[in-house]
């Protein structure tokens, strides 16, 4: 059972940036790439619990701030140690301005 | 089939082993500790290790070494080097040959002369063991005496706040953190540790230090004597050069590489803590680096090298310290730098550039709450690894995006 939960504007998120977005107690983070396509995936490193929104993207990559452990946002996948175990991805779209996400419950 | 043995187990010499089947080498890939655990991460030992208890954070689990079939002889050291027989002597009396070596023996704490440690009240801070030893003495109602303020002494000190201990710090200097962090910045990391109730005393000189069934206590050259349930030296460490010393290897501030980490002998590599050498990014001038990342990406490069990649690092030094909500990053390195330029980026968080007289940036140190920091500091190690000369006004403005002066 998923929902398309309303997460924020799609001007909240920097082009090519993140955004900490929090829902039924689970952590998540929103990117918008250069060309304003949208992508959700769980918030935290798979490395150590660290917020990945605060961390600096690159075209499609996030790079953890704490240390520097790479994840492609579009499928999840650990690009650099320290991390190795991928990260969840949810769906997500923009819709009248405003950005929806897939997410359980 | 050949054999590549690494000494020391830690964050360098298991990148390294995993490095070396990252770039296809088939032979036999044997990784020694002394320690008798798996190859774990350092940096959590002054933290959550002491803090909650919690168990090693280990690099890779059994299964992942055996996968990659690196043989792993742990709580066993390597005693020589017989560098015309090719062999290193274990501690249990066996050898291995080897045809390449890398040392990744990292470094030791540094003590005290007049207070050998011992395994009661006077500790050192380096590994899981010392970790374990001091977090029984970190209760509520304890007194723990840090000689030293620097990154070791600062991160325990606010672990035992957290658990309750009282916290009395000794400095022999007028200010925390007097290597390489920039005063504006150990100012900071000092009023939190005031404001934690932490009892910070500088410029102090030790006139003897007795441990006693009950407690430790030091004498202070002014007369005061600070009683303490346990007392922790974080002076500093020193690297672990004596097996490379006896096999003739050239020291100098440790093992000393080249830029491909080589040593004297090109069949024997050596990385991380352990190591000096030249770094690229300024004049090529000889340092050591005790960090988390270094060993990483030294770990890495070494294990690329040992299968004759020839390769060079381009990295610029980076660390941080974790100390109650304040994180405190450091990229690059600052001396020689003449202009210091100062970003706030809120009212707690703020990071300083460092530039020489030509306007290159040399480093930038930043501090604040949470990861306030951590994406301008590493925009910054990416300006200062490109060599660029960014506009002081620009750096100044956190309305500038530094990801701009990048691609400018």
């Amino acid at each position: 059972m998923t929902n398309w939960i309303p997460a924020c504007r799609l001007d909240d998120i920097e082009q090519e940036g993140a955004r900490r977005f929090d829902h039924s107690g689970r952590t998540y983070a929103l990117y918008r790439s250069s060309d304003d396509e949208v992508f959700c995936t769980d918030g935290l490193c798979t490395h150590e619990a660290v917020h990945l929104a605060d961390g600096l993207v690159m075209d499609y990559e996030i790079e953890c701030p704490k240390h520097s452990g790479i994840f492609d946002y579009r499928t999840g996948e650990a690009k650099r140690l320290p991390a190795c175990k991928n990260l969840s991805v949810y769906a997500a779209r923009v819709e009248d301005g405003a950005v929806l996400v897939e997410l359980p419950g | 089939m050949s054999s590549f043995v690494i000494v020391g187990a830690g964050e360098c010499g298991a990148r390294a082993a995993f490095a070396l089947r990252e770039r296809g080498f088939d032979g036999a890939v044997t990784l020694v500790g002394t320690e008798p655990l798996l190859p774990y991460e350092r940096p959590p030992l002054s933290k959550d290790a002491i803090v909650a208890g919690a168990r090693p954070t280990f690099v890779a689990d059994a299964a992942h070494f055996e996968a990659e079939r690196i043989r792993i002889v742990i709580g066993e050291s390597v005693t020589a080097i017989d560098r015309n027989g090719r062999n290193v002597a274990l501690s249990n009396g066996s050898r291995l040959p080897y045809d390449k070596l890398l040392l990744a023996t990292g470094a030791s704490a540094r003590e005290l002369p007049a207070a050998p440690c011992s395994d009661g009240r006077i500790r050192v801070l380096r590994s899981y063991g010392d970790a374990s030893a001091i977090r029984p003495h970190m209760a509520e109602g304890n007194h723990i005496a840090i000689i030293g303020g620097g990154f070791i002494g600062l991160e325990l000190a606010a672990s035992a706040r957290k658990l309750g201990a009282s916290v009395t710090i000794l400095e022999g200097l007028p200010r925390v953190l007097t290597r390489g962090v920039p005063a504006e910045i150990a100012e900071v990391v000092c009023n939190r540790h005031r404001g934690a109730g932490v009892e910070l005393l500088f410029g102090i000189k030790i006139a003897a230090i007795n441990e006693r069934s009950s407690d430790v206590r030091i004498s202070l050259e002014d007369g005061r004597v600070i009683a303490a349930n346990l007392l922790v030296l974080g002076i500093g460490s020193i690297p672990n050069v004596a097996l490379a010393d006896a096999a003739g290897l050239v020291i100098d501030n440790g093992i000393a590489v080249d830029q491909h980490l080589q040593t004297s002998d090109p069949d024997i590599f050596a990385a991380g803590d352990c190591c000096s050498f030249p770094i690229g990014h300024y004049g090529g001038r000889r340092i050591r680096l005790e960090s988390w990342r270094n060993a990483h990406e030294q770990g890495a490069l070494a294990g690329a090298n040992m299968m004759g990649a020839q390769e060079t690092s381009a990295a610029v030094p980076w660390f941080w310290s974790d100390q109650y909500d304040l994180t405190l990053q450091i990229a690059g390195l600052a001396e020689g730098a003449v202009t210091t330029v100062r970003r706030n980026l809120s009212t707690e968080a703020f990071i300083l550039f460092h530039l020489d007289a030509d306007g290159r940036l040399l480093a930038a140190s930043g501090v604040g709450p949470g990861n306030a920091i951590a994406r301008d500091i590493r925009l910054a190690e990416m300006l200062i690894a490109a060599g660029r000369h960014p506009d002081p006004a620009a750096l100044a403005a956190p309305e500038v995006k530094l990801k701009q002066l990048l691609a400018a």
